[in-house]
């Protein structure tokens, strides 16, 4: 038997169905209250969130705050129907989720936390049904009409988080980008030799972007000679040693010379177990023997200057070709 | 028929690719620069692709073919100029033209191929190291 009359005296059955509601004529009050009533549930709605103890206000002032809640509410009441109460996932709420989705988005990007963030949708909901309490005496109806609002507001906290997680994989992913933009400098250490030191893991994509970037320079100095130091590379297994072997070949057909310098004992240690052969390539143990190697393949030599010129350093350099 | 011109310059012959190559083309530029080795008597064969922007496995073959088969009529080959997106498809292909010189321009393609000759004039590659 269903629930006919909503203010009514229906003995009270364990099962009340809150999907029928259509003959309820308490049910468009809900609605009448909370667009009356739009003061009262941001004033509300303000005071819980500024007596939460995660307030940020380092990140952003209670007006804007405020601003944001009003907007937020104005809106959500706005767009509160009969017919779409049930529906959260109706049209006529992506107004609602739209600017749920900017603030969330904002706030992941600004550096709230995800419970903060939850916090901020979900004091609406106590805000929501303190004012129920107030309004809706029967305790039946109550129940009911808190239900709805509470399913309605519990839809806009997933998709809150669904946005705050997306927020901050975008954020992730810019900063990989500019880590691997940042991370492979091509320094130009004399004339004729380029030094390019690889700090973190090397894979695939980074290989990529390392060979691209040295083979470019190349191009642009007319550098004859190119130092991989990769003593800053934490663990060199076969595939890294495919693709450093990939970026000497490349650089030799673009008639260069390449020099891997920085391998550490381990790493001559790994590269010998798993049988990687490196025999045509160059291989220094640290920078500065790479850097005479380079020298003396370019015919340069680095002489100390005689004392008799007074001041100053020690570097002389003659070049031949 | 779009012909790649073979130019003499002294003991070396001087090939520069001014267009995307195609198969055909690719072929007969093989056929004619061993024909011009032969007749010429060249020590020494300087091969231009900085224009060659696009390059395939074929292409990749051919011009490694070209160098071996110079070096088997006893004239070096020196591939100059190869632009950095076709020496990662090469290196990506598996073709890393193992037996062929290179060097970034031409300029230094000379030099390189002028030390060569000069060192197989000698007869013995006498070394100059300044080590240590």
């Amino acid at each position: 038997m269903k629930n006919k009359g909503g203010n009514s005296s229906t003995p009270r059955s364990a099962f009340i169905d809150i999907t029928d509601t259509k003959d309820l004529p308490m049910k468009n009050e809900t609605i009448k209250i909370l667009q009356k009533k739009k003061k009262v549930i941001l004033d509300t709605w303000m005071k819980f969130q500024l007596s939460d103890d995660s307030l940020r206000e380092d990140l952003m002032s209670n007006d804007e705050l405020r601003m944001q809640s009003e907007e937020l509410i104005s809106i959500f009441v706005d767009s509160l129907k009969d017919d779409n109460i049930d529906k959260p996932e109706s049209k006529d709420f992506e107004p609602v989720t739209d600017i749920l989705n900017g603030i969330t988005m904002s706030r992941a990007k600004q550096g709230y936390t995800s419970r903060e963030t939850g916090n901020f949708v979900f004091s609406l909901k106590e805000a929501l049904l303190h004012l129920l309490q107030q309004e809706i005496r029967d305790p039946q109806e109550l129940y009911v009409q808190s239900i709805r609002v509470s399913r309605l507001i519990d839809f806009f906290g997933v998709s809150t988080f669904e946005t705050f997680i997306k927020g901050r994989e975008e954020v992730i992913l810019r900063q990989t980008d500019e880590i691997t933009e940042i991370s492979t400098p091509v320094i130009q250490v004399w004339d004729g030799i380029l030094a390019l030191p690889i700090i973190g893991t090397l894979d695939s994509a980074r290989t990529q972007v390392v060979m691209e970037n040295l083979l470019q320079k190349i191009v642009e100095t007319g550098s004859g000679i190119a130092i991989l130091d990769i003593s800053g590379v934490p663990a060199v297994d076969s595939l890294v040693a495919q693709h450093l072997i990939k970026t000497v070949s490349a650089t030799r057909l673009m008639g260069a010379e390449c020099i891997v310098s920085g391998i550490r004992p381990e790493i001559a240690q790994t590269v010998v177990h798993l049988g990687i052969d490196l025999s045509n390539v160059i291989t220094k143990s640290s920078l500065a023997s790479a850097l005479k190697t380079a020298f003396s393949i370019l015919q340069l030599q680095v002489t100390k200057r005689q004392k008799n010129l007074t001041h100053s350093d020690n570097h002389g350099k003659n070049s031949d070709s | 028929m779009e012909k790649i011109p073979i130019l003499k310059l002294g003991k070396l012959l001087l090939v520069t690719i001014q267009v995307d190559l195609y198969d055909h083309l690719a072929e007969s530029l093989e056929a004619d620069l061993v024909h011009m080795i032969n007749k010429t008597g060249a020590q020494g064969v300087l091969i231009d692709i900085s224009a060659v922007s696009i390059i395939d496995s074929f292409m990749g073959r051919i011009i490694g073919n070209i160098a071996t088969m110079s070096k088997v009529l006893d004239a070096e080959t020196v591939v100059v100029g190869m632009q950095p997106a076709v020496a990662i498809t090469l290196v990506e292909l598996g073709l890393p033209l193992h037996g062929v010189l290179s060097a970034l321009n031409v300029e230094k393609g000379m030099i390189l191929l002028q030390e060569k000759i000069h060192l197989n004039d000698n007869g013995f590659a006498t070394e100059v190291d300044g080590d240590t």
